[in-house]
This record gives structure tokens, sequence and C-alpha cells, in this order.
């Protein structure tokens, strides 16, 4: 299979990812931590083990990671197989609406948590959630279930049932069928996820904040506090190295287990063989009651006015509040914007990365697969700063350039899309690709009708999350210098909730709003763009 | 995988080999035609028209560059001190002005409007920051809400037993308005440590951020709360913008407990355009500008010419003397002091 024509182009493809990942990720950040490590070199690094609150810092951020890890993929994959199940446009609707969580900022989501533990009494006490571990774990699965149920969904729905069935027909239990047949079918896509849900927790930094309460640190609030409070930018460095090797070494254990045992598809009829119904429906229920509490919260207070209920935070979204440079309107058009072209660019580099990563020669795979996934994995103080003073000469003076948000942005999402469609590709039964090959089909056309074909499905999917993720960005965002008529949606819907005032307040709440709404309509027609396709399939 | 490397050793060979720069070139005289660019943090906010009678002034266009907080602003101010983003930077605060001033990111400027800015507001004698506007961090509570509705008259009131669980605060660690009041707990008792122990025991609650705290434990959010650390210019805040509209603040002023926090506008020191920077810092200190302040940013004008609007006057009270300090003995202790606050606070 391994002919000249696969492996020149395969090579040129390479350049775009390469390029984007060198020129926007691996030169800023190196440069950041070159300059922060300054004539200290890796000692500051070796410094950090000594001290025992970096230690134990180091062990907390890990080990809140894997629990809400494993927590999140407990709860979500009942709901990712019941969702493979599905019918093509419910699958779709429940894909989009699972991204609300990922436009919400923190600050907002812990309010609204917080306003329920005061509700149920949870807030005080031998039960008390509020400022407890449980606080963060429950809010990393709320921001995660979407990328269990998206990735492994989209697995499940490609898997072909028949096999399973056949287990059953055969004397199986439904749990037996699901355990022995279904699930290591799905091994890669929950490998996949639960890698985006570990970076992503061990990341995290308002969930750790707010709602760990000021006793709780994380390398991510470490490198803030060092970074930003104390302007010790060696300190910060030394903690973003341990930070960046943490991931390199989670990523390239990730991968390892996503390649192991690569099962195959045929695409063929869906399966729906994962535990009883009533079950099943009983999960769904309670992570519907886990989502939509504090969603719910969220809309009651965007309605609720000084009168009663009404849409007069709705409409003053259009007028422009003394605190902000520009109406809301104008923030949530200019995120819109922000996050088209940063879905755009994720889905172009993220294909052609996941191309290089399935076909691609050895070394090439793996340096593109562990490149492309450490911006998940880095701090937005690290991306921040290092686009700011590495891309600050012709001709790469980028660094106020309005679309380096998006670029930004776009580098969160690219991972997304590797890690959605690499699963997908590895799945597809070599004895697809050679019967096209027996047919006549060259090497290049069997990869771009059969791998592209198939590819698509998570492509979008990818996409999706590129566009969720840009649209509720926030981090980077704040880092990056910016004109006021720029103003995004999260970054406005920030400067509202910071001063006093129940309209101010109102306003911030239907901001949040119009925003889930809009995600939850963006991605659904990102992702119907090609439902005929994936139908057919 | 040759290409790969190549591409990537193409794309930092370009970027260092532009690392060399040349220095500022000083543009003197009249700054007409040109474009200063203003670097600032995210909750600043001018009307536009205050910006265009700058233009129709001077012939100066105005562009503002946002970035996160003040702390935010002052890291990258001086980690881009060598290939500045901006002419002028505005909101260091006091707080943060030492960083600054020790990293050399400022050039020195005496505005020709300098006369008009109250005298305890210059910090710096080498006029290498302007004071612009300032206000105060000051304890609120919700008149409603207090236990007895009997308001805290000075700090040591605050562990008296009566308002016990009552109190909010912010780290600070994490927060700018959290320094502050550790900051005027540390001029205004005499054993802050020991102050400290007795909010503790007093069950004081600590937030990451000014927003958890105000909205999330204060009373004003659906908390239980009924005293948090905001500032003086809060209870105007909540009647401008109440909903309903009415007429008196449901909050109040510990004015015992201010600390005040002055911010200031600088030229940076690798400008290009030092005359149009110099018209801006000009600009900043007229009536023009400086009675816009107060409604958008809710902070009060260096100015003592400048009129102050009656909405805001009427719900403000002004602490008559709030603590003060140095920025240089902020700068000296402040890791010291907050490492300690955490040892007591946190444990």
């Amino acid at each position: 299979m391994r002919t000249r024509e696969r492996i020149g182009v395969g090579d040129a493809l390479m350049l775009l990812p390469a390029l984007f990942i060198g020129l926007f990720f691996l030169f800023p950040v190196g440069t950041v931590l070159w300059r922060g490590l300054g004539g200290e070199g890796l000692d500051a690094v070796f410094d950090l083990a000594k001290s025992p609150r970096q230690r134990d810092v180091l062990w907390f951020t890990f080990w809140q990671a894997a629990v809400s890890t494993a927590l999140t993929v407990a709860v979500a994959l009942p709901a990712a197989a019941t969702v493979g199940g599905l019918s093509d446009r419910a699958r779709r609707f429940v894909r989009s609406l699972v991204t609300v969580p990922f436009v919400l900022p923190t600050v907002v989501v812990a309010g609204a948590f917080d306003e329920l533990f005061f509700a149920t009494g949870l807030d005080t006490g031998d039960f008390r959630l509020r400022h407890t571990v449980w606080a963060i774990l429950i809010a990393h699965v709320f921001f995660n279930y979407a990328v269990v149920v998206r990735v492994v969904g989209t697995a499940c729905a490609g898997l072909d049932g028949r096999q399973a069935e056949a287990a059953r027909v055969l004397g199986a239990t439904r749990w037996q069928a699901w355990r022995a047949v279904t699930l290591p079918r799905l091994r890669p896509a929950i490998a996949s996820a639960s890698a985006i849900v570990f970076l992503f927790s061990f990341t995290s930094f308002g969930a750790v904040l707010i709602l760990g309460g000021p006793k709780r640190a994380t390398l991510e609030t470490e490198i803030y506090r060092y970074a930003v409070s104390r302007t010790d930018l060696t300190r910060a460095a030394a903690l973003a190295v341990v930070q960046l090797v943490a991931v390199l070494a989670l990523v390239a254990v990730s991968t390892w287990l996503e390649r192991r045992r690569p099962a195959t598809t045929r695409m063929a009829r869906p399966t729906r063989t994962l535990g009883s119904r009533p079950g099943r429906w009983l999960n769904v229920g309670m992570a519907t009651a886990l989502l939509g509490a504090p969603l719910a919260v969220l809309i009651e207070r965007s309605f609720s006015t000084g009168t009663g209920y009404g849409l007069s935070h709705y409409q003053a979204l259009g007028t422009r509040v003394r605190q902000l440079p520009a109406p809301a309107t104008t923030a949530l058009w200019n995120s819109l914007h922000y996050a088209a072209l940063a879905t755009v660019l994720a889905v172009l580099i993220g294909v052609v990365a996941s191309v290089v990563v399935v076909h691609g020669r050895s070394g090439s795979r793996r340096l593109f697969d562990l490149g492309l996934t450490l911006p998940l994995g880095t701090s937005a103080v690290t991306i921040g700063f290092g686009i700011l003073i590495a891309l600050d000469e012709p001709p790469v003076d980028f660094r106020t350039r309005w679309w380096i948000i998006p670029v930004a942005h776009a580098l969160v999402g690219v991972p997304f899309v590797v890690r959605t469609m690499v699963p997908l590709l590895r799945s597809i039964d070599p004895s697809i690709r050679e019967a096209a090959a027996v047919l006549g089909a060259s090497p290049s056309r069997v990869r771009r009708e059969i791998d592209l074909m198939i590819g698509a499905r998570g492509a979008l999917v990818g996409g999706g999350f590129a566009f969720a993720v840009s649209l509720g960005e926030f981090g980077a965002t704040s880092f990056l210098p910016r004109r006021p008529e720029d103003l995004t949606a999260p970054v406005a819907l920030f400067r509202l909730l910071s001063t006093p005032g129940d309209l101010l307040r109102g306003q911030a709440m239907a901001l949040a709003v119009v925003l889930m709404v809009f995600v939850t309509v963006s991605v659904f027609v990102i992702e119907s763009s090609r439902g005929t396709a994936e139908g057919s399939l | 995988m040759k290409k790969l490397l190549l591409s990537l050793v193409t794309v930092l060979l370009v970027a260092v080999a532009c690392g060399e720069d040349e220095g500022a070139s000083v543009v003197g005289g009249d700054p007409a035609g040109t474009t200063v660019t203003l670097m600032t943090h995210d909750s600043f906010a001018i009307s536009g028209s205050v910006w265009e009678a700058f233009t129709a002034e001077t012939g100066v266009t105005v562009q503002l560059l946002q970035v996160g907080d003040a702390g935010t602003m002052v890291s990258e101010a001086i980690l881009t001190k060598d290939a500045p983003i901006a002419d002028v930077v505005f909101g260091v605060d006091n707080t943060f002005l030492q960083r600054g001033l020790d990293a050399d990111i400022f050039a020195p400027y005496e505005s020709r409007n300098l006369d008009v800015v109250f005298d305890h507001l210059k910090l710096d004698d080498n006029n290498r920051v302007t004071p612009i506007s300032f206000g105060d961090v000051c304890i609120n509570y919700w008149i409603d809400a207090l236990p007895g509705t009997v308001a805290p008259a000075t700090l040591e009131d605050l562990t008296d037993a009566r308002y016990a669980s009552q109190l909010v605060v912010q780290s600070p660690e994490t927060s700018s308005p959290g320094l502050a009041f550790l900051l005027a707990t540390i001029s205004g008792t005499d054993d802050w440590e020991q102050y400290w122990a007795d909010l503790v025991a007093n069950d004081v609650s600590i937030t990451a951020g000014w927003e958890d705290a105000y909205y999330g434990e204060f009373i004003a959010g659906g908390g239980d709360r009924s005293i948090v650390v905001s500032y003086a210019s809060s209870p105007p805040a909540e009647v401008i913008f109440a909903d309903p509209p009415i007429d008196t603040a449901p909050t109040g002023v510990l004015l015992d407990s201010c600390f005040r926090q002055i911010e200031f506008a600088g030229i940076l020191a690798g400008t290009d355009n030092p005359a149009g920077a110099a018209a801006l810092i000009d600009f900043m200190l007229t009536n023009t500008f400086q009675e816009d302040v107060p409604l958008n940013m809710f902070v009060f004008p260096a100015s003592q010419s400048a009129g102050l609007p009656p909405e805001f006057v009427e719900h403000t009270t002004v602490p008559v003397e709030p603590h003060i300090m140095d920025p240089a003995e902020i700068e000296a202790n402040r890791d010291r002091w907050v490492d300690r606050w955490v040892e007591i606070v946190l444990g």
C-alpha cells in the first residue's frame, strides 16, 4: 500500500498543520518558557520538586483530573450509547444541545451551581458541596459531558450492530454482548474522549478557583498566580514546563491506549445494545438533571426582571451600557464571526493532521499526534504571553492583529477534530480499502473517497466542538490585546458581571442564554451539512 | 519528516533573525496626524465623544488595546518592554505601580495639566506616571440584612460576635479588591495577623474573586452574608442599574475600612510617538475626559477641577481618610504578607 504517490502527498500536506502549530504554538510557548526560565534554566523546574506546596499542587492536579475523567466517562457513556442509537436528526440535535456548557463562562456556571447549593442547603453543614473538591468534580462532569457524548456517540453510531445481535442470538445477555462486542470497538473513541476530558480538567481554571474555593490550587491556577499576581515569570515558566511534560506523558499514554486493538467497522446499522431500557433512561434522566438544573437557573434569571418576568434584559443587549465599549450584540456578532473562522481553520488543519496521524510514517505520526494535542493541555497564560512576546517582529508581528484571537481559538479546536476523526479513520475496515483498490481506485482516491467520507463525520463533529470552544473561550482571549470593537461575548459577559446592579447582571444572564442558543443552532447546522453522507453510510 | 523539520526550522529562523531592533525614534513637535495607542485593562470605558474631542483638538487619533485585568496588563507591559505594543498605558494602580517602575517601562513626563491633580495622588516624584483616577475598596453592607440592622463602624467591629458568619472577603492571592482590603487591615489595625485570626474565628468566608463574593455569597446575588469587600462606588451602581428603579442605595459603606486605589497613566519608554503620547496624557487630565470617568468606570477623577455627575455624588460616600500605602512598601512586602495571610486564613 505504501506507494510513492501516497508518501509525496502526505509530506506536502504535512506542511499546513506543521506550520500552524509551529508558528502559533511551539514557537510562542518555546519563547516564553525560554525567557521565563532565563539564567536558571531547568534548575527552576527542579526547585519546584523541593517545595512541598508544589508537590501537593501537582498531585492534586493529577488526581482531580483523573477522577473527573473517570466520573465523566461513567456518567456520559450510557448517554453516548443511547445517542448512538437515535435517528440521525435526533442524534444531531442532542449532540448540539450538549455543547451548551462549552460556551458558558465558569463564573456564570459557578454562580448557578452556588445558587443550587444554597437552595438545597448544600452550601454548609456536613453535606456541603460549596468549596469542596466535589464541587470541582461535578463542574468538570458538567463541562465535559459533551466530550464523551459527542466523541463516543459518533463512534457508536458508526458501529455495525449485527455482531452484537449475533452475540445475542448465540445466547449472550445484553450486557455480555455489550462488554464483549461493542465496548472493545468503542475503546479508541473512549480513550480519545478521555484524553480530552483529562486535559480540560487538568487545565481547568475557573471551576477550581470559584467552586473549589481559594484553598485549592492546580498547576493552572499556580501558573496564573505567579505570572500575573506575582510577576514571577521564572516560577511561572517552571510550572508551565511541568505542565507541558505532564501533558506530553499523558497524551503518549492515551494514544497508545487508543491504538491498541483498533476495532474495525463497516458502517452499518447502529448498535442499540447497552443496558436495559429503563436503566439507560434513568441515567439519561439523571444527566439531564445534572446538566439542566444550572442551565435552568440561568434561563430563569435572564427572564427575571424587577417587575416579574419579561424580555427587557434581552432587549437591552442591543444598547451599549457604559461598562462595555460596544453593545452586547456587537460582541455576539464578533464571537460568531471568530467562531466560524476558528472552525474552518481547525477543520482544515485537523483533517490533514488526522490523515497524517493515521497514514503517515511512524515518526511524523507520533509527532503530530502529540504536538497537535498539546494546546489543549497548555495554560492560557502560556499561550497568551507566548504569542505576545514571540510574534512581535515583522514578518510575524501578529500579536495585535484581530485574527490572532480566532487563531488562538483554533489551536484548541484542532485537537478536537483530530481526536474525533482519528478513531473513526482507524476503525475503517481494511477490506473496504482493499475492495476499492481491487476495483481500480488509486491510493489517493481510496483515501479521498473512503477515508474522507467516513472521516467527514468526525471532522464535522470536531468542527462543532471547535465552534463551541471558540464561542466560549475566555482565557487566551483575555490575555491578547484587543481593540474595543473586537470585544467578544464572554469578555462582555464578564465585564457586565463586574459592576453591581440588577440590570447589568440580568443583561449578562440574557447574553449567556443567547450564547447557549447560538451554539446549539450553529453546531446543529455544522453537523447537518453532511447529514446525507452520514445517513448513507 | 525532513520537510516537517525544515518548515519548523524556517519559522524559527525567520523569527530569530528579526530579534534585533532599532531604538525608539523620537518624533518631536506637533503630533497631529499620528495615531497613539493606549493599552488598558478590560474595565476601561470612556464615551466615544470624548475621543472625538481629543482628535478634533490635537489631530491625534487614539487606538485602544485592552487586556484582562490590571495585573495582566502590567505583566504584559513588562514582557513587551523591548517591543511595546502601545505608546501609553492606563490603569496601573498603586498596588502594581512599583513593579512597573522597577522594570523601567515608563518614560518620565510632567504633564502641563498636572496642577489640577489632588496632591495626595501624586506618588511618583519623577512623574514617570500621572494619576488619572482613584477609587476606594471598602467594606459594603446590605443595610436591611445586617444583624439587628446595626452597621459596623470600624474594622474592629467586624470581629464582633454580632457579625459572626456575615463577612465575605476575596483572597488577596487572586483578587485586586482582596489585596486592597488586606492592605487596609495592615494599615488600619495594630496587629493585622491577630485581626485576621479573629476574623477567621468569626467565620469569615473567602472567595477567589469579586464576582463570586458579591454575587455568590453576598445578599445581592442571593447569598446569605450581609457584609462584603467591594468598592465605595458600589452603592451608586446599585442605584443606577437597579431594576426596578430605586431612590436610595440598598448598601452602605464602612468608611473606616477603605483602601485607596489610584490609577495611573504612563508613557511607555519604547514609544515611537512621544509627542502623541504626551498629548494623550495631557488630554486625560482635561475636564472633557475627567468628567466622563465617574459614570463609565465608577471611580473618581483625579482632577480637582472636574465636576461630578449628580447621580454619582448623591449615592456615594467618599472616605475622608482612606488607608493609603507607599507603592514601594507594598511591593517590598506584598508576597510575604500574602503568604502570611494564606497561613493564617486558609491554613
